[in-house]
């Protein structure tokens, strides 16, 4: 330890080799077959489809629902994030629960909220919102602790606790969060549209649709279409346009069909559907009880929990190790220095368009080409991360401050670029390890046997209670990888290091560093 | 700079939300009836049956009926069970699972050929695998998909027939691979296409899918045919007659008999809806608790 902390280089060697065991370990246990006979043939006919796309085929309304679902969700999700950021750096159970909230994915919530409010807007904006609330509130509170404090220090003594906060620092955060905020809105596009997968009338709603039955020319169509609301986000999506936005949104909002007693529903859910089967006839002071409760328990953690975390930690090991390879390949093609001024705008608009596709999405296409197995699952996850590591890689590379007499290609790259920004490099993947075991236990739903498939084989045979605890060991899970990173990034001395948008890249006025959850 | 702005902005939000609110004041009198259908098969299929029963419907009980799809069968018995949808088309299984969580629910009706229904199990032409009277037990060690995890004859019951036929074995110690393809179209394609080499398929389905011309004689093949068992069924919610008026369970279920038109029937792949009770689906019961899949 006292060795890392005299040498970060050393740090930095010997955590790399570790990632890369575990990943060769992790890779022997998985399964890497190519099932399906014809994968090239079906993924020509994809790329004809976004060649020739259909747009006529996609329903208009399913992108006016996608944006106003994003745009409630986060306004809830970030306005009550900002209440908690305030008591969030005192209160451990604040931040225990703010945790929890963002430990459960949006997939997940939204599987819970449908028990309660059936298949409506309500539930597609609480799936975003929730989540949402947990990692703003994270955000905000670290950007309001980060904030210089020397105008707080100059106050009148007696200034209230809430008109300090009002003049001394939110003018000083105001910035910060509103980028963070701003850009929260492109990762609840992606959020909401992945919502769709699951019978919310999204376009993601469509987008199954039209894979599932190989329509690739209507599939091709709204997925251009996407890409062309994310990438035009910061031309209508801003703070001036936000409560006309905001309000559109609640204008806009699909009916909901049939009318739940949401009441009713969540008093059945948490009473009887959430409580474990043996607890809800038998008297809780009985020992033969907890005698059944533990006959149920037992089979759950040993065929389930333990065998889906096995599958869910290999998935993402082997899954983060494949992106920080691929990101060091792709950051070349974004950066100036070595993709040139022609090459460089193309390399950014790729690394985009990957960073914009779901991995949900993208994992749902490739297990369709290639078949049930973990490579698609795998790929999946490389491509969307390697391509967000990269991008910001390559602004890095940009930032740097080089001697008129530096070498250039091959020369520069591995005797320069890549030592400099070799702790950056390491901070964006262990930031990003925690987002990819995250997803990679709800690749489950799609037939990998991570913890997300017995949720789902759970939903199938209607047992929310084994569901619910399979959500909170998926929870736990993240959340000890996050304590994990955190760890790891303060004995390499990487906490300062940029990983979020807050914190702008060098020579950047509109930096993102916290790209895409 | 900043705070003009937003306080602006919110001034012209707030006037807006009350221009909504108060446009929005007006609701219907009557809630409409609203249904919806396992998704088992493809979705365009779906959406023709289903579009033409609510417009039937509409016609025969007069109040509004509308369709609503969804996108995987858990879905459709919560929406059931949570009360969004008032009727739902499911399978043997599913229509249990719902009747189990909403007390009071009732199957009404069920098609001519649900009494006895059946599972094929299908093969990859390359797997020298032909078709027999017995269980093809030479389906060992290949790799295999079910349809949705919750369906009847996707699931349950070629599960039971597999534990019959390998006594001590789950189906994941009989195969090499396991998978749930989600529809019966879909597993068509799967095993078509090669990505698994054996699967199990709804007869009515697999007949429809090639009618249609999506199976491919040279690539896929059934090889065995279940014993029969009851599936699909419209199942009602316990509490139709006090939202929509005494006697409604009756007069759907009349309406949902009465169905002669072949252009409705076609889709479903069924020749009439006959009448049914819970009691008919009491052995899909006894199996799914057999297989573990019900408590």
């Amino acid at each position: 330890m006292s060795a890392n902390r005299l040498s970060p280089g050393w740090g930095y060697a010997a955590a790399t080799r570790w990632f890369v065991a575990g990943a060769a370990a992790a890779l022997l246990a998985s399964d890497l077959a190519v099932t399906s006979l014809h994968p090239w043939a079906d993924l020509e006919r994809l790329l004809a489809g976004l060649i020739h796309p259909d747009f006529p085929a996609v329903e208009v309304r399913s992108i006016v629902y996608t944006v106003a679902f994003a745009i409630l969700g986060v306004s809830l999700g970030a306005g009550a994030g900002f209440v908690l950021a305030i008591p969030f750096a005192r209160v451990r159970s604040l931040r225990l629960a703010c945790a929890g909230l963002r430990a459960v994915h949006e997939l997940f919530w939204a599987l819970l909220l449908m028990q309660v409010f059936g298949l409506s807007a309500t539930t597609g904006v609480l799936a975003i919102a929730l989540p949402y609330a947990g990692i703003c509130a994270k955000v905000y509170s670290e950007i309001i602790e980060e904030a210089d404090l020397s105008a707080l220090r100059v106050l009148p003594e007696g200034t209230g606790a809430v008109s300090a906060f009002a003049y001394a620092r939110l003018p000083e955060v105001a910035g910060a969060i509103r980028h963070y905020t701003l850009y929260r809105f492109e990762c609840a596009l992606r959020s909401t549209l992945v919502l769709g997968f699951i019978g919310l009338p999204t376009m993601g709603f469509h987008l199954e649709s039209a894979f599932r039955q190989g329509r690739y020319a209507e599939a091709g169509a709204l997925l251009l279409t996407f890409y062309a609301l994310i990438g035009s986000r910061r031309l209508w999506m801003r703070l001036s346009t936000l409560p006309v936005l905001l309000v559109a949104s609640v204008l806009a909002l699909p009916r909901t069909v049939g009318a739940t007693d949401w009441l009713a529903n969540l008093g059945r859910l948490l009473g009887h559907d959430l409580v474990p089967a043996p607890l809800r006839s038998g008297a809780l002071g009985d020992p033969e009880t907890w005698g059944r409760f533990w006959l149920w328990l037992r089979p759950i953690l040993t065929q389930q929990i333990l065998p889906g975390a096995v599958e869910t930690l290999v998935l993402a090991q082997v899954a983060l190790v494949a992106t920080a390879f691929g990101a060091l390949l792709l950051f070349p093609l974004a950066s100036r220095r070595f993709a040139g001024p022609v090459g460089q705008p193309f390399g950014r608009v790729l690394l985009v368009v990957v960073r914009a596709t779901p991995e949900y999405m993208l994992a749902y296409v490739l297990l369709q080409l290639l078949g049930p197995s973990m490579l698609p699952a795998i790929l999946a996850l490389t491509i969307h991360n390697a391509g967000i590591v990269g991008y910001l890689m390559g602004r890095h590379a940009d930032g740097l401050a080089y001697r008129a007499d530096a070498p250039a290609g091959l020369n520069l790259y591995s005797y320069e670029t890549l030592p400099r920004l070799y702790g950056q490099f390491l901070a964006y993947l262990l930031y990003r390890w925690e987002l990819i075991l995250r997803e990679s236990a709800i690749f489950g739903i799609l037939g990998v046997a991570t913890l997300g498939f017995y949720v789902d084989a759970a939903i199938s045979e209607l047992r929310l209670d084994v569901a619910a605890l399979l959500i909170a060991a998926t929870a736990l899970l993240t959340m000890l990888v996050d304590a994990l990173s955190r760890a790891l990034r303060r004995s390499l001395r990487l906490t300062d290091l940029p990983t979020r948008l807050s914190a702008p890249l060098p020579g950047s006025a509109a930096a993102d560093g916290r790209a895409a959850r | 700079m900043l705070r003009r702005t937003l306080s602006r902005s919110l001034l012209v939000g707030l006037g807006c939300l009350a221009l909504a609110g108060s446009a929005g004041g007006q609701g219907s009198a009557k809630p409409a009836f609203v249904f919806t259908g396992i998704p088992d098969q493809d979705e365009s299929r779906l959406v023709e049956r289903f579009g033409k029963v609510a417009t039937y419907l509409e016609g025969k009980l007069g109040v509004p009926v509308t369709y609503i799809p969804v996108k995987n069968y858990p879905a459709a018995v919560t929406a059931f069970t949570n009360g969004q949808v008032q009727l739902a088309w499911f399978g043997g299984f599913t229509g249990v699972q719902a009747r189990r969580a909403a007390p009071g629910a009732q199957a009404i009706a069920q098609g001519a050929e649900d009494a006895a229904f059946r599972t094929y199990l299908i093969a990859n032409t390359g797997t020298g695998l032909t078709r027999s009277a017995d269980f093809p037990k030479g389906i060992a060690g290949k790799t295999f998909t079910f349809g949705a995890r919750a369906s009847t004859s996707g699931r349950l019951m070629p599960e039971y027939f597999i534990r019959a036929a390998f006594p001590g074995k789950t189906p994941e110690e009989v195969f090499a691979r396991v998978g749930f393809s989600g529809d019966h179209s879909r597993t068509i394609q799967l095993v078509q296409s090669g990505a698994f080499a054996v699967g199990a398929v709804d007869y009515s389905v697999w007949d429809l899918d090639s009618k249609a011309g999506k199976v491919d004689p040279k690539a896929v093949g059934i090889i065995w045919e279940s014993p029969p068992f009851p599936d699909y069924q419209w199942t009602v919610r316990g509490d139709v007659d006090a939202i929509y008026g005494a006697g409604f369970t009756e007069r759907l279920k009349a309406a949902l008999i009465g169905i002669t038109d072949p252009a409705i029937l076609a889709p479903f792949a069924r020749s009439k809806f006959i009448p049914v009770t819970n009691a008919a689906y009491e052995p899909v019961e006894r199996v799914a608790r057999s297989t573990g899949l019900l408590d």
